[in-house]
């Protein structure tokens, strides 16, 4: 589905990510983890299209598109939930929903995809005419996710979907990861939380200072002394 | 009274064309933040060529008078887009991320070499509008010599109502003025959502230029008259209502558009009796005497009609810089 081989991005003058490699199979849910500043959001950024890459190459369902435009990317079924959500706060959550299936041109299958976001999350049906920028922080995490199911995707990023919740809506958000991966879309979750992360997705990478330090499956990685010690707060 | 109502009438007509010409410049303002300045020298050349089609088709074609001024309207809308969105592909788009001083700028030099392309196909004189129309004046009070309405004060008023609500439609209820609003809001996300966000700014421009064209047309039959440097002031004054709006709200440069036409409306058509020195004839035995022969001896007369758009824009950047409708500025990321 993805793969990333030997990916250099520089983000404001700095390199963040110096050579990665990243594979992402179809169906699969997979971890990006580390701590702030490891060059995590810097990694989706370039896959979407949003950074320039200075080196290596990204290649989505077997075609390379390493250096292609974010409009570009999002009509071959690549969807990204940006970090800090990015609602458009002036539009209505109607208008926002629109908006995720803007590429979309069958009107009765986004019309049930409208209801198929409300039914998961109702209360987005009960102010779906009020403007994004009123809703809670969990909410708009909502809107930002349901924006993005929206869009049918095949392939979909989320990039620190928990950051800033209550702890209950943190479990309400999680749910509906695994309800959109149960779905067939393939995911790559980047989240500070790793213990959360691990626990939900296949397999994981943990990445610093720009690099992929460790990479396995979700399970084992959680079990890992060195990712305990160093992401879970625990003694090694 | 009837001065009141009169210049009522006379500033809604004025005021509806600079809302029109406002939506250009705050639209474009909405989505990327820019003055385009050259967006007046655009109304110029839908006068112009609106000024050409009437021309070239009421000599002696037989065709009727409404259908020439719907040619001259329907001749204007192309061309007009046409410049505007080669505004923003040519001189615009390459600074979209040139500090904000530059394309400023550019848009001074673009009005400038608008203006002499004009003088060079349309000539350095003022061009007279055929009167195809016969003018009909309407009397609206009761005694005879009150405030009138002519129809091409209704057309002008009833047309840009209907633009206006068109505009609104498009912008409030269809995919594209969901996208524009939302390339507004934040360029990045609406380019993850799958928005074309080129396509969406090359077209906020030429939709801009489409409502300048009709403001061309209506300019040049309401004053009867049109000329290569016509869009310069008109424009500034458009953009005084804008800003007087709020610039970047629409609803704000339709509302800074009216109020603008009937400030300056009202100014000119009291400015001449304000200032009338006559009044003061009780303090000086000179000027009764003076006023005894002649009761005109005003300081600023309606030729300062110009003055006003400009005062209430100096007034709103002082005292409320967001403008009537607008955010406050440092709410805007």
């Amino acid at each position: 589905m993805l793969v990333l081989s030997r990916l250099e991005l520089a983000y404001g003058g700095i390199q963040a990510v110096k050579g990665i490699d990243i594979v992402v199979d179809q169906g699969e849910l997979v971890c990006l983890v580390g701590a702030n500043g490891a060059g995590k959001t810097t990694t989706l950024k370039g896959i979407c299209g949003l950074l320039p890459v200075k080196a290596g190459t990204i290649v989505y369902r077997g075609e390379n598109v390493t250096g292609s435009p974010a409009f570009r990317l999002v009509r071959q079924g690549l969807a990204l939930v940006p970090e800090g959500r990015g609602v458009f706060g002036g539009l209505t959550i109607e208008e926002n929903l629109a908006m995720g299936a803007y590429i979309r041109t069958d009107r009765a299958g986004v019309a049930a995809d409208v209801e198929r976001v409300y039914a998961l999350f109702p209360r987005l049906k009960e102010r779906r005419r009020q403007t994004a920028g009123t809703l809670s922080g969990g909410e708009q995490q909502m809107l930002a996710m349901g924006r993005a199911i929206m869009s049918r995707p095949k392939l979909l990023l989320l990039d620190e979907p928990s950051m800033g919740l209550a702890p209950l809506m943190v479990q309400k958000v999680f749910e509906t990861i695994i309800a959109v991966a149960r779905e067939g879309v393939t995911i790559l979750l980047v989240e500070q939380n790793a213990r959360l992360a691990l626990e939900v997705s296949h397999r994981g990478y943990v990445m610093e200072s720009g690099e992929i330090t460790l990479a396995g499956e979700a399970r084992a990685l959680l079990h890992d002394p060195k990712v305990r010690a160093a992401y879970l707060g625990e003694a090694a | 009274m009837d001065t009141f109502l009169q210049q009522i009438i006379n500033g809604l007509t004025l005021g509806s064309v600079y809302a029109i010409v406002a939506l250009g410049y705050t639209m474009v303002y909405g989505i990327i933040q820019l003055i385009n300045f050259a967006h007046g020298e655009v109304v110029m050349i839908g006068a112009m060529v609106a000024y050409s089609t009437i021309v070239a088709l009421s000599g002696g074609t037989g065709l009727p008078p409404a259908l020439v001024l719907a040619s001259g309207v329907a001749a204007a809308i192309p061309v007009c887009m046409a410049v505007g969105y080669a505004l923003e592909r040519v001189a615009y788009r390459p600074l979209r991320h040139a500090p904000r001083l530059a394309p400023l700028i550019t848009a001074i030099g673009l009005s400038i070499i608008l203006q002499h392309l004009a003088l060079i196909v349309w000539s350095r004189n003022p061009l007279p509008y055929p009167q195809i129309i016969a003018t009909v004046t309407y009397q609206i009070t009761a005694t005879a010599g009150g405030a009138t309405i002519t129809n091409v004060q209704i057309a002008i008023i009833g047309g840009s109502l209907a633009t206006m609500a068109l505009l609104l439609f498009l912008v409030y209820r269809t995919k594209l003025g969901i996208a524009m609003r939302a390339v507004a809001q934040n360029q990045q996300v609406a380019g993850l959502m799958g928005i074309d966000i080129n396509r969406v700014i090359s077209l906020t421009f030429v939709i801009g230029a489409g409502l300048a064209a009709i403001a061309g047309v209506m300019v040049g039959s309401y004053y009867g008259i049109a000329h290569y440097q016509m869009g310069f002031i008109l424009g500034l004054k458009a953009f005084s209502a804008a800003v007087l709006g709020g610039i970047g709200n629409l609803g704000g440069a339709m509302l800074g558009g009216l109020l603008l036409g009937i400030i300056e409306a009202l100014g000119a058509g009291y400015v001449g009796d304000l200032t009338n020195l006559c009044n003061l004839s009780g303090w000086s035995t000179a000027l009764a005497q003076r006023c005894a022969v002649d009761s005109n001896l005003t300081l600023f007369g309606s030729n300062y009609q110009d003055v006003f758009a400009f005062l209430v824009l100096i007034a709103v950047l002082v005292f409320r810089p967001s403008g009537l409708l607008g955010e406050r500025v440092s709410d805007r990321a």
